[in-house]
């Protein structure tokens, strides 16, 4: 049975499905980002466009839209041009394999955690173009921070996920769900040690307080998107917390047990788990201080690889023993 | 390929350089090589100004000067042309000075305090928490003088108007209200290791440099030295009160951060003795409509920021023949390119905030 007009009109519909989560879940974390800041300040935040600001966004974009879009004159133009591109796409197409619920993904991949985890990295790329091309010394430094931060996290990153990987078994991200309905795996204590360690790295990966160097605002003004305006800027801004959504994803995804709870709709839970980690995220965002650009460096390659490699290796000697 | 330097101009505007401050670095990729200091963006002339007002009319300038203690300013000029004048203050007004110069002295170390750790990174959430409470410090000021920022508040001879009644209270409130908040900061700050791992060991200011320098304040005693004018040359009533004079003893960032903390414990402490002590009179002395200053002056005071000095010299007539500021902030700015030399700049950032500059009273 091979319909192919109606698999193009699926695909169609499903990419539109996937952008508009992407517009929506960006603008909706932002709205909660101000206003988990606004609590956590003593202050409202965003009060008067609609009930309690929830219409603020939908002002914010229609500004950012209408905004002339400057360009540096001694700016590399194409680079420049092409910078916010390579990190908006990339992390679009990671939306590829999350599983909002045991039927609701758009492509079940067999290679699913490799591919976000992959595509994700492309980000550091336009992130680097963006620091190069804009033609300005802060922004150059930001990019050259975010290039090592993003390279150096990626690797505490993966071996945390590969120890998700050998327990179920499997790189497909419905598999590995599957895998925990008998048992989550959080509750093995050498996943709890991967749980925490891909969550800093995480945190690193999307330049989040206390790993947010490329961008330090005391430092580098904004770092690598300083020189940007209008709806440019609002693609790296968007990036930014569809990212944040990402990892987030894939936390409850291999941690948490993805979409698996008590009643249906499967994708509630799925949405709770992530909302939560990003909550958990916003927390710590607002309440530490930055580290230092090589304290962050020593951070993961002398404490968080070791710890992430000794874990594998423990994680493989249990798989062994119970055989 | 060839290895070049990066010239970075740091400012005028920048979000850290705390003013208009004009930073030219010298990178080797991250670590500053060299760092020189360009000042003169705010530049207005108070000293110039000064020749051509009366020494009443020139106290609002004073406010002018380090704007984050404007009371301490007002307090430092009124007491320079008190001594010139041979006038002292009654009593009560005296008590009401020291009550007004310690409570702007906490306004402007929870200032210091929290845009250090904003400097740090800690995105404003200490701002706002320290903004809160300065915000109490203002409401009072306001009921006092009718002014938030640029209070104009002392005279020659005493204060503008004595304290209104229920104002008491309110500093009393506040004096209860702000040691619940600092043991709150000092969790949220030094309690916190990222905060502590990114200041201590940064900027080291040794004893003998910041001395041939001429720093003063809070860096100063970061250093070690413990030199405080309200201790060492008493003026008004300080004599009279409890306190201590906290020092530090390696003159890191985290000292001075931390000296700051413990000031702000000791200022509330010489707010309570001087609000349960205060004496009955009248908040300002018997003086002429017309001040006419001959001779010369230095009086010096200690701000929040350091010693504040003012020299005076009159000819007889009612303008200052010539007015001259010695501004704690300027010799503490000065000793900065010692300081970042071979450190990141991020630890440059943090350095700056540690000294606490204010570019109103660099520039004047």
């Amino acid at each position: 049975m091979n319909y192919p007009l109606i698999d193009l009109v699926f695909l169609v519909v499903k990419g539109v499905y996937i952008l508009a989560f992407f517009a929506v879940n960006a603008m909706f974390l932002i709205w909660l980002e101000r206003k988990v800041s606004a609590k956590v300040q003593n202050r409202l935040g965003p009060m008067v466009v609609g009930p309690h600001g929830s219409l603020q966004l939908i002002a914010d974009t229609v500004k950012l839209l209408l905004k002339e879009n400057i360009v540096p004159s001694s700016a590399d133009r194409f680079v420049w041009w092409l910078a916010p591109f390579f990190v908006a796409v990339p992390t679009i197409a990671a939306f590829l394999c999350v599983p909002f619920s045991n039927v609701w993904i758009v492509r079940d991949l067999n290679v699913g955690v490799l591919f976000i985890c992959s595509i994700t990295s492309v980000c550091v790329l336009g992130v680097f173009m963006a620091g190069w091309g804009s033609n300005n010394k802060y922004s150059l430094l930001g990019g050259m921070r975010a290039a090592a931060q993003i390279i150096s996290y990626e690797v505490p990153l993966l071996l945390s996920v590969l120890v998700i990987i050998m327990e179920a078994g499997t790189l497909s991200m419905q598999g590995i769900v599957h895998a925990q309905e008998a048992g989550l795996f959080l509750l093995k204590p050498n996943v709890m040690v991967a749980f925490l360690v891909y969550l800093i790295s995480a945190t690193a990966e999307v330049n989040r307080v206390p790993f947010d160097i490329p961008e330090a605002e005391s430092e580098l003004v904004s770092g690598y998107h300083t020189e940007y305006s209008g709806m440019k800027f609002a693609m790296f801004f968007l990036a930014e917390y569809a990212n944040l959504f990402i990892i987030s994803a894939v936390a409850a995804t291999l941690f948490l047990g993805g979409w698996i709870g008590f009643f249906r709709p499967s994708a509630v839970w799925f949405l709770l788990k992530v909302y939560g980690i990003i909550s958990f995220l916003m927390w710590v965002r607002w309440t530490l201080p930055r580290v230092r650009m090589d304290q962050m460096m020593a951070f993961a390659w002398k404490i968080l690889t070791p710890i992430a490699l000794v874990n594998i290796l423990v994680t493989g000697l249990l798989l062994v023993l119970k055989g | 390929m060839e290895l070049q330097e990066l010239i970075i101009n740091m400012g005028p505007q920048h979000p850290s350089t705390h003013g208009v401050l004009y930073l030219q670095l010298k990178l080797n990729g991250e670590v500053v090589l060299d760092c020189q200091p360009h000042i003169g963006y705010l530049h207005r002339s108070i000293e110039k100004i000064a020749e051509n007002r009366s020494l009443t009319q020139f106290i609002a300038f004073t406010d002018r000067l380090d704007y984050m203690a404007s009371m301490n300013n007002n307090l430092g000029f009124c007491l320079a042309a008190e001594k010139l004048l041979g006038i002292t203050a009654p009593p009560r007004a005296q008590y009401i000075r020291v009550i007004v110069a310690e409570l702007n002295r906490i306004a402007s170390h929870l200032l210091a305090i929290s845009t250090f750790a904003q400097d740090l990174g800690a995105y404003a959430t200490p701002l706002f928490y320290a903004l809160r409470d300065r915000e109490k410090i203002l409401q009072i000021f306001d009921q006092l003088c009718g002014q938030r920022l640029t209070y104009n508040y002392l005279r020659v001879g005493g204060v503008s108007g004595d304290i209104p009644v229920g104002v008491d209270l309110l500093i009393k409130d506040f004096i209860s209200y702000e040691r619940r908040m600092l043991a709150e900061y000092q969790d949220l700050l030094t309690g916190n290791i990222i905060f502590c791992v990114r200041s201590k060991k940064i900027g080291i200011l040794p004893k003998e440099l910041a001395i041939n320098y001429g720093v003063t304040g809070t860096s100063l005693r970061a250093s070690g030295v413990k030199w405080d004018l309200r201790k060492d040359e008493p003026y008004l009533a300080y004599d009279k009160f409890d306190f201590n004079i906290p020092t530090g003893q390696n003159g890191d960032s985290f000292d001075r951060y931390y000296v700051r903390m413990v000031e702000m414990e000791e200022s509330l402490k010489i707010i309570e003795q001087a609000l349960g002590a205060l004496p009955e009179g009248d908040p300002v002395a018997k003086v002429n409509k017309v001040f006419r200053p001959t001779g010369e002056t230095y009086m010096r005071t200690e701000n929040p920021r350091g010693e504040l000095g003012f020299y005076i010299v009159g000819d007889g007539n009612p303008f200052p023949y010539r007015l001259k500021v010695r501004s704690p902030s300027f010799s503490n700015l000065s000793v900065i390119s010692h300081l970042v030399k071979g450190l990141n700049i991020s630890d440059l950032v943090c350095v700056l905030g540690s000294l606490d500059i204010v570019m109103g009273e660099i520039d004047r």
